[in-house]
């Protein structure tokens, strides 16, 4: 018993060295934020933490002091085989508990609020509406307002709210850039929004967290923040692409492959994006409108599609 | 063995088994639940096509509701016969009830035919897939009921109305009973409302 | 004539192969050694018909721990994968094979491991602690059991005949339609599921059943052990969310099959639907397997601090409160469906509430152990490990709950972290737990205590090792279900780091393994004659070990809460009473819920494949057992007061001897 003992206090202590090693050399995508959205939610994360701590450590710090001072070799501790209440304690546990959870509450229905992903950034300069398709298995963006698009490659302006409406034409995937924003799915015949602005010039990994088939893995692109100059010069250089984004060149593209290259197209057929999901959506105009309850609906596309 | 304790048995497996049927009814009303639920949220999913005002014909329904209601009588009326060991007056009202779910379920898959051979077949978008997997979940349910009263019916004419027979009989009373409510949602929810 | 079935079925690559040849292999070993040993009719009659809840609750425990070894198998592949696949390297297995191996790892955990080694311990446990008999269902009892069995045979012959689904193991629409999954691994999937999952409704109802009607008199509700409670609860959950589960799979059959559209994406179907509602499901389900566990720490806590459990009512009302919650949290598993901020905040909420009930059942612990004797045997050690990782698991479950956060968790290691932190710190810790804390009531004999204590030792270690990196890469945006990634994420070493934590887990399944194969070699000298090897309080323990097969020769009557406690320390308890013997009403064996289940399977096969004929086959078959089962009279019998008292002399003799 005494070796295994030691040994558990020897791997104990490895992990906890490991952590520390592990925590201060890798870069925690997380907690190492540069985006407006990313940083509120770090620090999001780090309040829910420090709270929880609060029961958690004297928890942790009863169990340990507890199985050792009350262990049956002891016989100078307390026996007291019949104390089974005392309703001093059960009421400070039924309340410290209640009191935390109500602050975790009220701060969870205002960031529920104030970061969900629906929510327009107030920002003074004008936003960039971008529209991105899940695919098998790539990402596809549409700047319907510069006229390009392209293939797992996502740039814009540092400092500038970038308007995000997502499709796909997969199985669901979800759109993330862990250091730009939180991430949000991506369904056939739906459109859900994300709203990102990055403060800091860089690249950063996007990537798809839901598992959607075999060419999963590949399912990665690159979210560019430069600055306006430099978006500039790249909207310039997409549109010398030759390629152009018709009806056939896009029923190509849907064709699975991964680890797709980057490709830019100069130009891209008018309505695509609405064409991708109307496919999957009941016809226009005919038969009655197709309103699911609200709990059920997490796109709101049906209303997106009228008021744009 | 005294014959006191074998009864006092007899009645506590009695219990034990309606018990039981009960709280079996109960999560076969929650299955429905769900089923309900789903039709509830693929109703407008007509994708164009036409709706429950169009496809279906409320007096039609309205006989098959009528063939149900009086087998759930019927029924009642064997249950009341077999409380006084009338085993004939028990078989005759259990032919007249089986006759009348029949009756039922060979309307209603005339219905599905024909709703499928005019070319609105559960293929045809969410909402018809909804509508055949609800009632078509009823309609299995009720199939289920008529093999079971076969065999019962079998059992009253070999065996006589036995304690064990009896507590098989008041089982799927109970069932029947509850189909019966169902198909009163499903008459409701499905055909009236999409009538209007 | 066979369907989709042909030839190019069958494993052409190696691992596959492997493991079918070892499937094969073992099958042929076990009919070999039955044929040499003559054990056919033994098996038989003895275990295959057997209505005896002791019997069918070891059955079940055996089968949950051959199954735990192979999702234990497809746990290391996949650490051992993930450990190695970084950049130019691949790994050793691909894509596909991947995605079907951590699918049927966490089907097998989840529905063949740990549920069937619940229903195990509930079988063992429920009737000797509420002083029944058996269970109110003998039959059906064995029918969900041979259910169970049949839907685990189902995802073992995905390996021979060929695949598993490769879509996560809640099989997500569109990916799991028949356009992106045109395959048969979803069709082993459903009916998998689906037959287990009818035999687990079933034992609900019956274990349900068993609580309320069965309870020795005397035995009010607020006198039950605790570990009724938990599973009264439990029951309860299974029977209101299974047939959401049987609903849901069902329609996705149909989808499949027939060409239905209830979650297609064309045509008006609902994908988001199925994700509503296998959660409906799936979220209660987790809260089927922890509540047990729950239970079993609250007996194990008070036996081995030999104290009264602390705060009972405290304890009952917090079951209570989380079997109601657990209802209504469901949509927390997908809060990045952007259904809205009121929506999430709404789930988010009852989900940071549950953790109200869940942190005083804690400290209720905690407080059991506080001015206690503690006896550090095994199961307490696994309490206290529980307190530890259960703690911090929930911990993580909080920060996941708030929907904001949750946008950067969701699908990321460091939720693969946190839902093992719960189900591996309660689910599993509280099972073996119980397995090592009443083995000696069913078996006679005790678990080596050295083995058990490396056993845990290996698994405290191996779990903080495995899941703190994982933790760590959460955070670091290494999303789940991903079998390859580039060496510039930097994530490789923390990998090798968790497969190394993996393989000390294995080391821990390894003492488990000779833990039990050296108690059986040596169980003459483990032998426990006195029936209450721990001193415990509950009824089970006044029974001999292992008890006869009616289990009580005379009905207890109780008084207090731990009334074997009182009766032990109080000459005027009711229990110390002559006993006056008397005719003992049994269930008689069946071999029908064996050949029911068996043409279930037929039928199954046959859906998955196509195979019309195989399916017609099995239902023909199945009503004939039905209608045969139907006209069965003599389903019971009266053992005599004679031959009771016989065994009864016999079992004092037994425990005179020692």
């Amino acid at each position: 018993m005494k070796n295994l003992k030691s040994m558990k206090k020897i791997f104990l202590s490895n992990i906890v060295l490991f952590s520390f090693l592990f925590l201060s050399s890798c870069k925690l995508a997380v907690f190492d934020p540069r985006g407006i959205i990313a940083s509120q939610q770090r620090d999001l994360i780090l309040t829910s933490l420090w709270l929880m701590l609060v029961v958690v450590i004297p928890v942790l710090v009863m169990t340990f002091v507890f199985s050792y001072k009350y262990r049956a070799s002891n016989t100078k501790a307390k026996y007291d085989p019949n104390f089974e209440h005392n309703n001093v304690l059960e009421v400070i546990w039924w309340t410290v508990p209640i009191i935390i959870i109500a602050i975790l509450a009220t701060i969870t229905w205002k960031t529920s609020h104030s970061l969900d992903p629906y929510r327009p950034l107030e920002s003074k300069v004008r936003p960039i509406e971008v529209q991105v398709v899940a695919l098998n298995w790539k990402w596809l963006f549409i700047y319907p307002e510069q006229g390009i698009a392209s293939v797992n490659f996502l740039q814009f302006p540092v400092n500038v709210p970038v308007n995000l409406k997502i499709t796909a034409e997969a199985p669901m995937n979800s759109f993330w850039i862990p250091k730009l924003a939180g991430q949000i799915y991506a369904m056939e015949g739906m459109q859900t929004l994300l709203h990102i602005m990055a403060d800091t010039p860089g690249s950063y990994d996007g990537l798809s967290s839901n598992f959607s088939g075999e060419g999963f893995n590949g399912m990665k692109f690159i979210a560019k923040a430069s600055s306006p100059l430099e978006f500039n010069e790249w909207v310039a250089e997409a549109k010398r692409s030759l390629q152009s984004l018709s009806q056939e060149r896009y029923g190509e593209l849907v064709r699975p492959s991964s680890y797709d290259k980057v490709q830019y197209f100069s130009s891209v057929e008018e309505g695509l994006f609405v064409g991708i999901m109307m496919r999957f959506v009941m016809p226009v105009g005919t038969g009655e409108s197709c309103h699911q309850p609200h709990s059920l609906s997490p796109s709101q596309s049906e209303s997106e599609l009228d008021s744009h | 063995m005294s014959t006191t304790a074998i009864t006092h048995d007899h009645h506590e497996i009695d219990e034990k088994t309606t018990f039981g049927f009960w709280i079996y009814i109960m999560t076969d009303c929650l299955l429905f639940a769900t089923i309900f639920a789903v039709y509830a949220v693929l109703r407008p999913s007509t994708f164009g096509g036409p709706g429950p005002a169009e496809l279906f014909s409320l007096p039609y329904v309205l006989v098959e509701t009528f063939l149900l209601l009086i087998s759930s009588f019927t029924f009642g009326m064997a249950m009341l016969a077999q409380r006084e060991e009338r085993k004939n007056l028990v078989l005759l009202f259990m032919g007249l009830t089986f006759l009348l779910g029949a009756g039922f379920i060979v309307l209603e898959i005339k219905e599905f035919h024909h709703l499928i051979v005019s070319g609105h077949s559960f293929k045809e978008n969410a909402f018809l897939s909804g509508f055949f997997g609800l009632v078509g979940t009823h309609g299995l349910h009720v199939f289920c009921g008529l093999i079971w009263m076969v065999l019962l019916m079998i059992q009253i004419v070999t065996r006589g109305l036995t304690p064990l027979v009896v507590r098989k009989l008041s089982c799927l009373s109970l069932f029947w009973h509850f189909l019966d409510i169902i198909w009163i949602f499903v008459f409701t929810f499905v055909y009236l409302l999409g009538a209007i | 004539m066979f369907g989709k079935l042909s030839l190019s079925a069958f494993p052409h690559e190696p691992i596959q192969a492997g493991g079918a040849v070892s499937i094969i292999l073992a099958m042929l070993a076990v009919i070999v050694a039955l044929t040499y040993l003559k054990r056919w009719t033994w098996l038989w009659k003895e275990w295959i018909t057997t209505t005896d809840h002791k019997k069918i609750g070891i059955m079940y425990v055996i089968a949950a721990l051959i199954m735990l070894l192979r999702g234990f198998g497809d746990a290391i592949m996949m650490r051992a994968q993930l450990a190695l696949s970084a950049g130019a390297n691949h790994g050793f297995l691909s894509p596909d094979h991947y995605n079907q191996i951590f699918t049927a790892h966490g089907v097998i955990m989840i529905f063949f491991m740990a549920m069937p080694l619940m229903f195990g311990l509930f079988n063992l446990v429920i009737p000797l602690q509420i002083g029944a008999r058996d269970v109110a269902y003998p039959f059906l009892n064995s029918l969900s059991f041979w259910l169970f069995v049949m839907g685990a045979m189902l995802v073992n012959f995905s390996l021979i005949v060929g695949e598993f689904a490769a879509v996560g193991w809640l099989a997500y629409p569109p990916l799991s339609e028949v356009n992106y999954s045109p395959g048969v691994g979803v069709d082993y999937y459903i009916w998998a599921l689906q037959i287990s999952g009818v035999g687990s409704l079933i034992s609900g109802i019956n274990f349900f059943v068993t609580i309320i009607k069965m309870r020795c008199p005397g035995m009010t509700l607020m006198k039950m052990p605790v570990f009724i409670w938990s599973a009264l609860c439990t029951n309860i959950l299974v029977m209101m969310v299974f047939p959401v589960l049987t609903v849901t799979l069902s329609l996705l059959f149909l989808d499949r099959y027939f060409g239905f559209h209830f979650f297609t994406s064309d045509l008006g179907g609902n994908a988001m639907m199925y994700i509503n509602m296998i959660w409906i499901w799936g979220h209660p389900e987790v809260y089927i397997l922890v509540l047990p566990a729950f239970g079993i720490f609250s007996e194990i806590a008070s036996t081995f601090a030999q104290k009264k459990l602390f705060g009972y009512k405290s304890m009952v009302w917090a079951i209570a409160v989380i079997t109601i919650l657990s209802m209504i949290v469901w949509a927390h598993h997908f809060f990045t469906m952007g259904a809205g901020g009121n929506v999430n905040a709404v789930f988010g909420i009852t989900t940071m509430i549950i953790s109200v009930p869940t942190g005083v059942k804690i400290f209720n612990w905690l407080f059991t152990l506080f001015r206690g004797r503690l006896i550090f045997k095994t199961p307490l050690l696994w309490l206290v490990g529980f307190l530890l990782t259960f703690t911090l698991g929930g911990m993580t479950g909080v920060m996941l709950s708030v929907p904001a956060a949750d946008f950067q968790f969701h699908n990321s290691m460091f939720l693969v972290a946190h839902f093992h932190n719960t189900i591996i710190g309660g689910v599993v810790f509280g099972y073996f737990a119980g397995f090592i804390y009443w083995f000696p009531k069913v078996m006679g004999f005790k678990l080596d205590e050295r083995l058990g204590k490396a056993a845990f030792a290996h698994w405290i270690v191996g779990f903080f090792v495995t899941f703190t990196p994982l933790y760590i890469l959460g955070l670091m945006g290494m999303t789940r279900r991903l079998s390859h990634y580039d060496a510039s994420t930097g994530w490789q070493s923390l990998l090798v780091v968790s497969l190394v934590g993996a393989l000390i887990i294995g080391g821990g399944v390894a003492c488990q393994l000779v833990q039990i194969a050296y108690s059986f070699w040596k169980r003459k000298e483990l032998v426990d004659h006195t029936g209450d090897p721990w001193n415990g309080r509950t009824l089970e323990w006044s029974l001999p070990s292992p008890p006869p097969f009616y289990n009580f020769a005379r009905i207890p009557t109780v008084t207090s809460r731990d009334d074997f406690w009182e009766q032990k320390n109080n000459p005027d308890h009711p229990g110390h009473k002559k006993i006056v013997y008397e005719d003992i009403h049994m269930p008689k064996n069946s071999g029908l819920g064996f050949m029911i289940s068996v043409a279930v399977f037929v039928c199954g096969f046959g859906l998955v494949w196509h195979i019309t004929w195989l399916i017609g086959l099995g239902l023909l078959a199945l009503f004939m057992f039905i209608f045969m089962r139907s006209f069965d009279e003599h389903t019971d019998y009266y053992v005599p007061a004679e031959e009771v008292l016989r065994i009864e002399n016999q079992l004092l003799k037994r425990k005179g001897e020692c």
